[in-house]
């Protein structure tokens, strides 16, 4: 702080009153988003066990059930276990992203920073949505170490190219989806330790009640029931009929994509409302 | 007038934190919000700067109201919080640059604007790109005025911003602040510390429990408390007496003694102390040291705010707990 230049106006000042036109507004909430989707991603680098973990714990989870359970679920499947569990650790891999979400704008919450961004003459939303974009960018790491992990423990894409850049995308829209529920989470909470727990509250019930992994038939009736309308069971099922091929691939993928849409429309709206609540 | 409240108040539950305080801040001036934790400074800045509504007032900043007009408001503000508002995990060029960023600046002129405020906040060394959670107190508060700066505001808040530095950063924060208002900036400013409010502000205003006790230039202030007190020490105690029957024929008032100290108010300007000090030399009394006393910040704020202000006890307001939570 030794030179005297600092009232100088250097940089050009944005003129008092200038409020953008939409199409500024637009071109700020993409360049903002960025920004803060950087941040974020700045921050997997300078805390890379939060990233290991995450590339660590869907192995642990693939090994485990395509070693120990699969031999015994396996059997009355009538699909090889590989290739039934590799796309829907694929989508719960996807789905963890949404705690990242949560714990992420939890912990902003509760520091000072955002204060700072709340007085910026910055998009509203972009801290969200910069966030749920670092957390996109995340799961496209992982989906594609999964695949490579799937592949040497015996599972095969067997769709054709097209078919499984489309299972791809779909997951990842898919975790994006669900990255905003983790949002209004993180959002609600704004305790980065609470908001962890809280999205394990639905998280674990939601996957296991699901068809990720073991066929819903398989379920007792009222459990079905349940299952069978379960959001992660439309994406797991649009996910391996894009992977594996079958019946109906078409109406399965409609209906992940409603899933996606409603989740969408639902907690984008929330997130923001709950981020402008200032208290 | 840069900054214009008028009949701000906000409540966070059941604890009323700002109740009903009017103000203004003429441009390029500084203004000193004095008060204990818990008075409700800290919550009237993020009403300032758009980061919370009132409940009820309205305020302008540049000419715009901060809650219909906030997007005009926030190009032309720059924040710097007792808790500073920079990011952890990033270095501290990363902050700047996503800050200039964040203000629209185009990349290159973002990455030019981050060099410069490093340079002249002494972080560009090895410090600038190291993560921001390996700083010091002081490091990380540079940064975050540094930020505040990054598109040269037309008003500055400052939120405590010596809080917890030493005094040769503290110093340093004063000249750069100095140097903005020459420069045309206005300023507000936070602080408990009243000798930073001499030093720096043009006016203050204090606050307690939420509600103005007192405005005006720190000399008026000050005037409130009382007079000047003129303080002389003899070199005898013999002569004590007859030098407390002529200073107090002089002033017409009672004198305080402790031992060779006499002090007495000044009433009636110099006059009186020539009148006095006249006195005491035709009747031979010796002076070992004079001295004239001027109220201080110190004795204006601890006889304008309740006591229970100082440990929060009888405040539960939230602008104790750093960012209002």
């Amino acid at each position: 702080m030794t030179e005297s230049t600092i009232g100088s106006r250097t940089a050009p000042r944005t003129e008092s009153g200038e409020t953008p036109e939409a199409g500024s507004r637009l071109a700020w909430l993409v360049s903002d988003t960025l920004v803060m989707a950087r941040r974020s991603m700045l921050h997997y680098v300078r805390v890379p066990t939060v990233l290991f973990f995450a590339l660590v714990q869907p192995i642990i989870f693939l090994l485990l059930f395509r070693y120990v359970f699969g031999n015994a679920i396996g059997a009355g499947i009538g699909v090889d276990y590989a290739d039934y569990i590799v796309p829907g650790i694929i989508l719960q891999t996807a789905l963890f992203a949404a705690t990242n979400t949560a714990v992420g704008l939890a912990a902003d919450m509760g520091t000072g920073v955002i204060d700072r961004f709340r007085t910026l003459p910055m998009s509203r939303s972009a801290l969200l949505t910069g966030r749920t974009l670092a957390d996109l960018s995340r799961n496209v790491v992982v989906i594609l170490l999964m695949i490579v992990v799937g592949y040497l423990i015996g599972f095969d894409f067997q769709n054709g190219p097209w078919a499984a850049i489309g299972a791809v995308l779909l997951a990842l829209l898919f975790g994006w989806s669900f990255s905003w529920v983790g949002a209004a989470i993180g959002l609600s909470i704004r305790n980065s330790e609470a908001a962890q727990s809280a999205n394990m509250l639905w998280m674990f019930p939601l996957m296991f009640t699901s068809s990720l992994f073991v066929p819903t038939r398989t379920l007792p009736s009222w459990l079905r029931a349940v299952a069978d309308v379960n959001p992660i069971t439309f994406g797991v099922d649009a996910v391996r009929a894009l992977s594996l091929g079958g019946a109906n691939t078409a109406g399965k993928v409609t209906g992940a994509l409603i899933w996606c849409l409603v989740l969408v429309v639902v907690f984008i709206p929330l997130s923001v409302h709950l981020y402008r609540r200032p208290e | 007038m840069m900054i214009v409240a008028e009949g701000l108040t906000r409540s966070f539950g059941d604890t009323r934190a700002v109740r009903g305080v009017d103000f203004e801040v003429p441009e390029a001036t500084v203004l000193g919000l004095l008060g204990p934790n818990g008075s409700g400074k800290t919550t009237i800045v993020r009403m300032l700067t758009t980061a919370l509504p009132p409940d009820s007032g309205t305020a302008r900043v540049g000419g715009h109201d901060v809650v219909t007009e906030a997007g005009a408001v926030r190009p032309m503000i720059g924040l710097a919080g007792q808790y500073a508002a920079v990011d952890e995990n990033l270095t501290g060029r990363e902050n700047l640059e996503m800050v200039a960023r964040l203000y629209h600046l185009p990349r290159v002129e973002a990455r030019l604007r981050a060099a410069e405020l490093l340079d002249r906040f002494d972080l560009a060394d090895e410090a600038a790109d190291r993560p921001v959670k390996t700083y010091s107190g002081g490091m990380r508060r540079r940064l975050d005025v540094a930020a505040s700066l990054t598109s040269d505001p037309r008003v500055l808040f400052l939120d405590e911003p010596t809080t917890g530095l030493d005094p040769r950063s503290r110093q340093t924060l004063w000249d750069v602040i100095e140097e903005l208002v020459a420069a045309g900036t206005t300023v507000l400013l936070t602080t408990q510390y009243l000798e930073e409010a001499d030093h720096l502000a043009d006016n203050i205003v204090v606050l307690d429990h939420g509600r103005v006790v007192a405005a005006g230039t720190p000399a008026e202030l000050k005037r409130r408390v009382g007079s000047s007190v003129l303080v002389l020490i003899l070199t005898s105690e013999a002569m004590v007496p007859s030098a407390v029957a002529i200073v107090e024929e002089s002033c017409g008032c009672r004198a305080e003694v402790s031992g060779t100290e006499i002090s007495v108010p000044v009433s009636g300007g110099p006059a009186m102390i020539t009148r006095t000090l006249r006195g005491l030399e035709d009747a031979g009394v010796g002076l070992a040291d004079i001295a004239v006393h001027e109220p201080t910040l110190d004795d204006v704020f601890l006889s304008l705010t309740t006591e229970d202000g100082f440990d929060g006890s009888g405040s539960s307001a939230p602008d104790t707990g750093g960012n209002g939570r």
